[in-house]
């Protein structure tokens, strides 16, 4: 089946986004709740916009390493952007800085930056797919082994909580300045998943005949590192690490287009918008003594999902 | 333009190997099995650099060529079919375009016509037969109108019907072109289908070329026996010989 996507996902997503303004521990009433103007301007808007910008770039980048890879278990967290730019965060939490709005995003996003720099120094001058993945998988090992250590080697109870509770992504009291931080680098990253597109469809016949059709290897891996650094590591920055969006918005996405990689770019970042937007306003809803931290949410609902994936995939059925 | 090797040399792959490859003709590059015959023909087709040596189109060095120009003038078809994605049959072919960054109709008509796939445009890859796919991706090769068409066992996954209306194909293609006259590489292993069908074969062992001419001198008996080790004889008459061994 193929239908066109894209219109579908819009409406959808103009469907839920007043819903998700409106909705939270306190139901907004605009006739009636007080300062409903200022919580829908500072506090509502704001954490909406982004959840689609996150999810956005999520779903953008999950697909585009689909498509690198031309694996359907492929997530942008192999890349090792994440984990690298959650360190960063973890760094600046465990010099003190939980309260300086601007240092962990700084913070992160350098972290971010040092993954795709080690990367492209392993494995960006050959382009080979398997020395990038393995390297992806070592930066992603080793950033994760840091973390590890920074929360072992907490200087106080404060910080090693905050580095948890941070790891595990949230929206919560995100205000104006995220969204502006965030925003442009997702785009951009997107803009240069869209961009490696056609290379990525060639791809389908694997390593040799795309070089045959003219694609060169290592501006193809540079548009990904680039891509899904931009992407990943901005949303890293400012909501913390948020996984299984990549990995199942792809899927859920792919039998409404025809499959080429490249088709499936644009379709996967409204539908990763969409999908942390209901998922950010569902945790809000929830009736629990503390908010579930999104990151959570989403990871209880896509591990469930990779099993089923599994166990498809094992019936031969993908 | 001629196609030309100048002692391409890869470690334990190819040695010294040169070869002047004109347009408008077959050639068959054939050997027993690690011959160097796939290498020869990735490295004809640019796609894997030599320890030594190099490859010309007309004057200018492969080497030196951008992607894109290369993949205009060169179309490769690897000899193992690797399909990721169940995507629509057309726009496999369409890939062809992808060094144009076109995906002008016409040529890509042509091409699923002149593989026999018409009605098979809108189907999905994965419910194809093996040879289905293997004319699906030669379509893809034609769609890209390239002045040489390097192609490692092309024959391989076809039926007979297929084989020859696809050698037929290969030969309208060397004999008139879309633009010139196209050149036609093959890695052949039946060396039945090379003698009756090829201008040129070119057998190679250990990396080395040990017979290069018309493929009655170059896949004559004498060569068989020596190359493959086994005995051999040809029936029948030029152009429906059978090659009977032991």
């Amino acid at each position: 089946m193929t239908t066109r996507p894209i219109p579908l996902l819009l409406a959808l997503i103009a469907l839920a986004l007043p819903l998700s303004l409106l909705a939270g521990r306190v139901w907004l009433d605009p006739a009636s709740t007080p300062n409903a103007a200022l919580i829908l301007a500072e506090l509502r808007l704001p954490r909406s916009l982004l959840a689609l910008i996150a999810g956005a770039g999520l779903g953008a980048a999950g697909a585009a390493m689909q498509g690198y890879l031309r694996n359907p278990l492929a997530d942008p967290g192999l890349f090792g952007i994440a984990p690298g730019a959650a360190l960063g965060a973890v760094a600046a939490l465990w010099f003190g800085y939980a309260n300086s709005a601007w240092l962990i995003p700084l913070f992160a996003l350098v972290g971010a930056g040092g993954a795709m720099a080690l990367l492209a120094a392993i494995a960006g001058r050959t382009g080979g797919i398997a020395l990038f993945t393995l390297a992806g998988l070592m930066v992603a090992s080793l950033a994760g082994a840091l973390t590890a250590l920074a929360i072992s080697l907490a200087p106080n109870a404060f910080a090693m909580e905050s580095i948890v509770a941070w790891l595990n992504g949230a929206l919560t009291d995100r205000s104006w300045r995220e969204v502006w931080l965030a925003a442009p680098l997702v785009l951009a990253g997107i803009a240069l998943l869209r961009a490696a597109g056609p290379a990525l469809d060639a791809l389908t016949l694997g390593e040799t005949v795309a070089r045959s059709l003219g694609v060169s290897p290592s501006r193809l891996l540079w548009l990904l590192v680039l891509g899904v650094g931009l992407t990943v590591g901005a949303v890293t920055a400012v909501a913390g690490i948020i996984g299984f969006v990549g990995l199942i918005v792809p899927h859920l996405v792919r039998p409404l287009t025809d499959r080429r990689p490249s088709r499936l770019i644009g379709p996967s970042a409204l539908a990763g918008a969409l999908l942390v937007l209901v998922a950010d306003s569902a945790v809000r809803v929830l009736p629990l003594m503390t908010e579930l931290r999104l990151g959570i949410a989403l990871s209880l609902l896509g591990a469930p999902f990779f099993l089923w994936l599994l166990v498809k995939m094992r019936s031969g059925r993908l | 333009m001629t196609l030309s090797a100048h002692n391409l040399t890869m470690a334990r792959r190819l040695a010294n190997v040169s070869l002047a490859l004109e347009p408008g003709t077959i050639t068959a590059i054939c050997g027993p099995n690690g011959a160097g015959k796939s290498t020869l023909l990735e490295a004809l087709a640019g796609l894997i650099a030599p320890d030594l040596g190099h490859v010309r189109l007309a004057e200018t060095m492969l080497a030196a060529m951008t992607p894109r120009e290369r993949a205009r003038a060169i179309g490769y078809l690897p000899q193992r079919a690797e399909i990721a994605w169940d995507v629509p049959v057309r726009s496999l072919v369409e890939l062809g375009r992808m060094p144009y960054g076109d995906a002008r109709a016409e040529p890509v008509e042509a091409a699923l016509a002149a593989l026999d796939l018409a009605a098979f445009a809108e189907r999905r890859a994965q419910a194809l037969s093996g040879g289905e796919t293997a004319r699906v991706l030669l379509a893809r090769v034609l769609a890209g109108e390239p002045r040489w068409i390097l192609a490692d066992e092309p024959l391989a996954a076809l039926d007979l019907a297929h084989q020859l209306a696809l050698l037929a194909h290969l030969r309208r293609a060397a004999d008139e072109g879309a633009k010139n006259r196209t050149g036609v590489v093959l890695v052949l292993h039946d060396l039945a289908l090379a003698m009756n069908h090829a201008d040129r074969a070119v057998v190679l062992h250990d990396g080395r070329v040990v017979a290069d001419g018309p493929c009655e001198d170059a896949l004559a008996t004498e060569v068989i026996d020596r190359v493959w080790g086994v005995p051999a004889r040809w029936l029948g008459e030029p152009g429906q010989k059978a090659l009977v061994v032991g």
